[in-house]
This record gives structure tokens, sequence and C-alpha cells, in this order.
């Protein structure tokens, strides 16, 4: 990456963790997305009674063998109470991400030339809501030591470096639900620049939680047409959409220097030739005219790889089912794309998870890196009927094989902030 | 063993994750039982819920091993 005036490393990924509502483990969440499954359902952990949207995407539970999640089975259970859903998730998926990625630093060098950037949007609100109830309720001295090492966002970052012994730069990005592509894009910079050698990067996020789903249903943001039919709620494009689906979970990638996974035989997914950002400048939760904020986002990652938009296949949009914000994501592409636009494929896997937040643009990536390795676009649930016709195809309803070398992955976040990373297949 | 004991090496166990046996009377929590200050901290404050009893941070500090615990917690229990 960065064709810009630097000369840079090359940076590949070889490591790939998920945790999501489609389950636990990335070749078990891949086929499912593939075969069109949802991991959308009705709240069941806590009382939604009150509150307007009743469904999210939650990680199944289940044992580690089926795809489900047991926390028991990765984290001690006196140490679980240290750390929010969030962190634990972080773990999770970082375990398969480092597991799959064989590294293992044998000396104190290595350890220091191996770092971690995991992220979140939100960070500990259940552990935060926990506490102000005792707070509130005159018990503020019963508030647990780990109250604050269990909500901090970098803490994920934290308790991985630790699990691990991974010295290296120990960052954390906090840019709502860009934070995922954020993530990787700076990790893979940190590469590029040599700050360290192999980072562990991501984004994990546990806000459904009754604090989390009334904030959203403040803001209006939340679909609530769909309670009876959760599986049909996330409808990317499509004219009945009426919001978006919160999902919980976490991805998590290895990233390494080209040069130093080659030498160790380390297999190679994908390389990061790509990283643009930008801001809207605009409003605090809506997206600015023309979604222009993600067309320069587009652009500068585009640049910052050396290529035309004609040089992409396959785009990962951040496309969360809300009214105003697909629209304007679809203009953008359209835009930047022009005639190009009508080779391209463009599909929203939210449809099947929900939106991830501040884990959306990890957990994309990797489906944006799958989809090179296995030439194939992940689909776009629902959308039966668009409510805007495009030259653009957004793969409705059913994955299709394409011939994928280069995949583009968009995310963006309140407060204007935008954030699009590119991959290409393996060198 | 006494039922404060009892209830002392439980709310340990469950704490710590540690294995019963180990929980002796001269056990340190830090030395023996793999706690770090945060735990000790919560240690404490689960004894106080669970006992009824204000342990202030002075006797708190005091407070490094199984049996310290519990002849704290005999002591002022009641108050």
């Amino acid at each position: 990456m960065f064709q810009n005036g630097f000369s840079p490393r090359r940076v590949v990924v070889t490591g790939m963790g998920i945790a999501c509502p489609l389950g636990l483990g990335v070749e078990h969440v891949w086929k499912r997305m593939l075969a069109g499954e949802s991991g959308i359902g009705s709240i069941q952990s806590f009382d939604v009674s009150a509150l307007p949207a009743k469904i999210a995407g939650q990680i199944p539970s289940g044992v580690k063998a089926d795809g489900g999640l047991d926390i028991n089975e990765w984290i001690p259970v006196k140490d679980q109470k240290k750390m929010d859903r969030f962190i634990q998730f972080a773990l999770v998926a970082a375990e398969e991400a480092v597991a799959d990625s064989g590294w293992t630093p044998q000396d104190e060098e290595a350890r220091c030339r191996t770092g971690v950037m995991i992220g979140s949007g939100i960070g500990g609100l259940e552990t935060i809501h926990e506490a102000a109830q005792l707070a509130v309720s005159g018990k503020a001295k019963r508030i647990s030591p780990f109250f604050i090492p269990s909500a901090l966002i970098n803490l994920a970052s934290g308790q991985v470096s630790i699990r691990y012994g991974f010295k290296g730069p120990n960052h954390s990005v906090v840019t709502a639900c860009a934070t995922g592509v954020h993530a990787l894009g700076d990790a893979a910079r940190l590469i590029a620049l040599g700050d360290a050698d192999v980072m562990v990067a991501g984004g994990a996020e546990a806000a459904v939680c009754e604090l989390g789903v009334a904030g959203f249903c403040a803001a209006r943001a939340l679909s609530t047409a769909f309670n009876d039919t959760p599986q049909a709620a996330s409808r990317p494009w499509d004219e009945g959409r009426d919001g978006f689906v919160m999902g919980e979970g976490a991805g998590v990638v290895v990233l390494e220097e080209y040069e130093h996974a080659k030498a160790r035989g380390a297999k190679i997914y994908a390389e990061v030739i790509g990283y643009g950002m930008s801001g809207d400048a605009y409003h605090i939760t809506a997206p600015a005219e023309g979604h222009e904020g993600a067309f320069r986002a587009m652009t500068a990652a585009l640049r910052s790889a050396g290529l035309t938009p004609a040089d992409v296949q396959y785009v990962n949009a951040h496309g969360t089912s809300t009214p105003l914000g697909d629209d304007l994501e679809l203009e953008a592409v359209e835009r930047l794309w022009g005639d190009a636009g009508r080779g391209l494929a463009m599909s929203s896997t939210k449809s099947a998870i929900g939106h991830l937040l501040g884990a959306a643009g990890a957990v994309e990536g990797i489906f944006s890196i799958l989809a090179i390795r296995d030439k194939v676009a992940p689909p776009t649930l629902n959308l039966e009927k668009p409510s805007r016709e495009s030259a653009i195809d957004r793969v409705a309803l059913q994955a299709q094989p394409r011939k994928i070398d280069v995949a583009l992955s968009n995310s963006f976040g309140f407060g204007g902030t935008n954030a699009s990373i590119v991959f290409r297949a393996a060198p | 063993m006494s039922d404060t004991a009892e209830k002392v090496k439980k709310i340990v166990v469950e704490h710590l994750g540690v294995e019963e046996a180990k929980v002796t009377p001269e056990a340190s929590f830090i030395d023996d039982l793999g706690a770090d200050s945060l735990d000790t901290v919560e240690l404490v404050m689960a004894f106080e819920e669970a006992f009824g009893v204000e342990i202030p941070d002075d006797a708190a500090e005091k407070i490094t091993t199984v049996k310290d615990a519990i002849e704290y917690i005999e002591k002022h229990k009641g108050e």
C-alpha cells in the first residue's frame, strides 16, 4: 500500500477469526452466509417489551464444535467478570485468528514486533449499565474493582496482548461503525511504516443490551417493522427497509509484513493494498449529501492502492438497511465507478448478520477477503424489490460466483467518519 | 470448621477459581492463590456482602491470608 511517496512495506493477511450471529469460526460462518442463512432473531437475553425494536443478531449459544459460543470453553470463569462481553468476543475471535496464522513469536524481539489493535464502537455498555444501577441505588461502594478495566475499549487489545505476550504497539480504534476498517487500515500502516512486523487487528462489539437497543431506538435508527419476521428485517436497498438491525460479535485478523510471512512459510489470504479515510463535517448521524464523504474515502483508498475503480470487482458495502444511507452509498459508488459500475458486484452482508457496529468493518473485511479467495460474492438477503434501480449488481438473495481479484470494503460511522479498505488476492 | 470458615472458603474458590484443597487457612491470596491486588479488593467486597460486615481499607490491607479473613469476620460479625 501507499503508492503516494513513501516506499512502505507490503502487508498481507495471514490469519482470520470471527464470532458473529452466524456463529463462531470463519469457515462455519462463511458457509452459512453463502447458503443465504440469517443470524437475526428475537432478543431473548433481556426484556424488550418496552422497546420498539425487539430483534437483533446475537451470537448463537452452543459448543465450539457446533459453531456456538459457550464462553466457559474460552475464558476461565474467574476472568470472565473482569471483562465485558465485547472483550470476551475479541478474545474468541483473536484465538481463532492467531491459531490460524500459526504465528507464535519465539523470542523477546519477535514479541516486541507483534502488536494488537482491536477497537470497539461503544465498549462495555452493559458493564456500565450494571455499575450505574449500583451507583443510583446508593451502592457505589459495591462497584467492582474490575468495572473500569472491563468497560474500557482498549482493554480488548490489552487482554489479547496479555494472553499471547504480544509486546508491540498496543492501540485501539474508536470511530463508531467505522472502527473495524480503521483498525485494519491503521494496523496495516503500522506494519507498512515499520512500527511492527505483525499486528492482530479488528473490532469487537456487544451493544445488544437494554441501553444499546434503547439508545439506537431513540435515534430512530433501528428496524421496528419486522419484529415478527426477524430474518426479513435487514434488507439493504430494498424498498421495504426501515432501519438497521443491531448485531454483536468480533472480527480479528492477523496482518503481517509480506517478507516476514513468506520467510516463515505462512499461508497468505490476501494483501492489504489500499486504505482511505474522510470526514463528512456535516451531521452527527446522517450522511452528507451524495455520501460525498464516502466518495472521498473510496477515492483515497483506490489512490493509495494505485488502482482505478475498474480494477475492483467486489464492494462489501456499508449498506446498513437504513432508508437514507443505502441509496446514498449506492449513489457515491455509481458516481465513482461510472461506466465500470456495470461489471461491479456490491453486496451488504449486514443482511445476514445485522450491523456489528465497531466490529462490522473487521468482519466485513474478512468476508471481502473470502470473496477473493473463493471467487464468490456473498448475497444481499431480502433484496426483493430495490428502491432504486442500478447498473451495479447488488447480489440479491443468492451468492454469485464471480471473478474477484480485488475487493473494497466500506464502513461509515456516526460523527461523519468514513473508511474504505482494499484487498487483493495473495501475491 | 466453623460456618464462617466454610463460607469464606467457598467465596475464595468462587472468586479466584482455585481448587478447594488449596484454600488452607495459611494460604496467602496473592502468593498461593494467584490473586492480584484487584482480586483482593473484590474478595474483601464479597466478604462484606456475604457477612454484612464493613471492612475499612486499612483493615483490608492486613487481610492477606484465608485465616486473616476468617478471624476478622468472626470478630466483627454482628457489630
